[in-house]
């Protein structure tokens, strides 16, 4: 088992966080005095739903048959042959159930909310992916689901929204600061604050205040835990690597988790290097930020010399996120996964490259992690195995695409 | 002794309640959040709480939150904020001064820096909403250094456990959130806020202050009969923004609560 020095302390990457929330210097509990204890009693709640074989048992059952799990692994051969490296495995998050990984993680925060006997949900997005599992996951319980997200997000995500609007949510355009994902955080925590008594905050990412990063980790690694499982039965072994895209990170962290300890097999994050770092007009907090404090949790950030969070830039609206869970943060730091910037153009090659040699439309977000999969497969031999996760379709995208290449549709 | 302790001193002395005006550094004239402090102190205040802009203010409602907006579109931030205080002190020796903002800022200047810098400058407290004690430590021994009051809320949500290690390790005064909300909001309780803070009283050596949802001269007036200190923020922000002369309106906004505030107190019989 792979194991890091930390502290002075032998562990395994995987037992983290800590009692109190840390990965390393990273994470923690950095919110209003008002916040503490409703977010005390959530990981009281979890700790008790974790123990008890009928929520792991519910969880299962709603995953296998709402959501539609296990989802397969498929060998993209002819992308392989294309790329001309090692084989290009995808571990298709793109066929649940709401188009993405996020319902993994709505599922089981919705069961809990359930258990604390909360009323009103409420959810931030950014491309509109998180929103629409959390109006999914809502409508199925019979609870009230407001969504807040920026109104620039609002007007270039349409479709979504009136996804959203279909299921039974309330969205709620956020005018302040940047008008995006960050904001609708902000506007998101702050409804929390005010009705935190009959409401539950759903945070679809691994971000935010202790125990929402290892909540939302434990409800997406279950991407992991098949891939591994299914590597195993399929091919023998474990992959080389494994690929995924990182914006906050879930699905990032989701499919690692289960690898963490499995020292041979690397590990890479695409972040959003937009128009490249240079410009400055990116999303790659790890790559170009430093270690500040937002939303909650001590992490990567990028912002500028007075501290101030600055904003960010993405072809892909799911990624243009000014910080990043604190579990890669620490996962960078101690060498364990490399974060490398993917640029809009490369991430927009490798959607349609993807298209048009396996008929897959992936979303943007995982476009990222295509393309920073085949540069990794390149660099290994016909033999190597490269598990990327394809964690959303790209119907969502597609009016984008068009735009970027001057169609009207 | 300090310059918080030595006004609270005073205040329990001559049996008044302490006035804390909130305004956020730079808003609505970066070139007037000076003239905008005197203006308070002659209106009455005991403290001045100044917000250090941050651009996700995530525990602050729509009246800050656009104050902060306005500050930081004039480039307002914690270097400039920490240059409004000098300046302050240069005609103020005596009036405490508390910063109220986020921790990103700080952690990107540096807590040895920050602590360094705002003693020079004269600052007295700081008041960070993102970071509960649980999370300060990193910072304490660098403010304790440079005499530099490091300022927890308790607010009603907060258990009896913690109201105990808050209030033990506290300093300066704890700042008592009178609802579960954000800055601004309408939702004041006073009977469930005057048993609370009577409770924290009982818990802690320091003064307790009251803010959140303190709208005009009548709820400052009723928080005034049991509170140590009275905090008013969005109402006063929103009328300087009103204004077109920010310093008149801080004077004309506040003296009201003043006056209403000491008149409660002398009504209540002067001894809270």
């Amino acid at each position: 088992m792979q194991t890091v020095e930390q502290d002075g302390q032998v562990a395994s990457f995987a037992a983290y966080p800590d009692d109190s929330g840390h990965f390393g210097s990273y994470g923690g509990t950095f919110v209003a005095e008002t916040l503490i204890e409703p977010l005390a009693a959530l990981a009281r709640e979890y700790a008790a739903a974790k123990a008890d074989p009928a929520f792991a048992a519910e969880l299962a059952r709603d995953l296998a048959d709402y959501v539609g799990r296990p989802s397969p692994i498929y060998h993209a051969e002819r992308l392989s042959a294309k790329v001309g490296g090692a084989q290009i495995l995808l571990k298709r998050e793109d066929l649940n159930h709401t188009g993405a990984h996020k319902i993994n993680n709505t599922i089981g925060q919705a069961m809990l909310a359930r258990r604390m006997g909360k009323t009103r949900i409420i959810a931030e997005t950014g491309a509109g992916q998180h929103g629409v599992a959390s109006a999914t996951v809502a409508a199925r319980l019979g609870l009230e689901c407001v969504v807040y997200m920026g109104a620039t997000d609002i007007e270039r995500q349409a479709i979504n929204v009136y996804r959203m609007k279909l299921l039974g949510a309330t969205v709620v355009p956020v005018t302040s600061g940047s008008k995006t994902l960050k904001d609708a955080l902000n506007e998101a925590m702050r409804d929390w604050v005010t009705n935190v008594r009959d409401t539950f905050y759903i945070i679809g990412t691994v971000a935010g205040p202790h125990p929402y990063p290892m909540l939302v980790r434990d409800f997406n690694a279950v991407v992991g835990r098949e891939a591994r499982a299914q590597m195993l039965a399929r091919h023998g072994r474990l992959p080389d690597a494994c690929v995924a895209c990182v914006g906050g990170g879930s699905n990032a962290i989701g499919m690692f988790h289960a690898f963490l300890d499995d020292a041979r097999v690397k590990l890479f994050g695409a972040e959003a290097a937009g128009h490249g770092i240079a410009s400055g007009m990116h999303a790659a907090s790890l790559a170009a930020g430093r270690p500040g404090v937002l939303h909650g949790n001590r992490t990567y950030v990028l912002c500028d010399d007075d501290g101030q969070i600055t904003e960010t830039h993405s072809v892909s609206a799911g990624l243009d996120y000014p910080g990043v869970g604190p579990e890669h943060a620490w996962l960078k730091d101690c060498g364990r996964a490399k974060y490398e910037g993917v640029t809009d153009d490369e991430a927009l090659a490798a959607f349609h490259l993807l298209a048009r040699t396996e008929g897959i439309l992936a979303a943007l977000e995982s476009s990222h992690a295509v393309a920073l999969g085949m540069k990794v497969a390149r660099e290994l031999p016909r033999d190597g195995l490269v598990l990327v996760n394809l964690s959303g379709r790209g119907d969502k995208d597609v009016h984008t695409i068009a735009k970027r290449d001057g169609i009207t549709l | 002794m300090n310059r918080i302790d030595r006004r609270f001193a005073a205040l329990r002395a001559a049996s008044r309640t302490g006035l804390i005006p909130f305004v956020t550094a730079g808003d609505p004239d970066p070139d007037g959040t000076v003239a905008v402090m005197h203006a308070l102190v002659a209106a009455g205040a005991d403290l001045i709480e100044l917000g250090v802009p941050f651009s996700d203010p995530m525990a602050d409602g729509p009246v800050i939150q656009r104050a902060s907006e306005r500050a930081l579109a004039r480039g307002v931030g914690l270097r400039r904020v920490l240059a409004m205080v000098a300046k302050f002190r240069e005609r103020d020796a005596d009036t405490p001064v508390v910063l109220m903002g986020y921790l990103n800022p700080i952690e990107i200047m540096g807590r040895e820096r920050f602590a360094a810098d705002a003693q020079a400058a004269g600052v007295d407290g700081l008041l960070l909403v993102d970071l509960p004690p649980e999370e300060a430590e990193a910072l304490r021994e660098p403010l304790a250094r440079h005499g530099v009051a490091q300022i927890f809320l308790v607010s009603p949500t907060t258990v009896a456990s913690r109201v105990a290690r808050i209030a033990a390790a506290a300093h300066g005064f704890v700042y008592y959130v009178s609802f579960a909300g954000i800055t601004g909001a309408d939702r004041l309780a006073l009977d469930d806020v005057a048993a609370r803070v009577a409770a924290l009283k009982r818990a802690t050596s320091v003064p307790v202050a009251v803010g959140f949802g303190v709208r005009d001269a009548q709820s400052a007036g009723a928080l005034a009969v049991f509170a140590d200190a009275v905090v008013i923020g969005s109402a006063l922000v929103e009328a300087l923004a009103a204004s077109a002369d920010a310093p008149a309106a801080a004077g004309r906004f506040l003296a009201p609560v003043r006056a209403a505030m000491d008149a409660a107190r002398r009504g209540a019989g002067g001894a809270a």
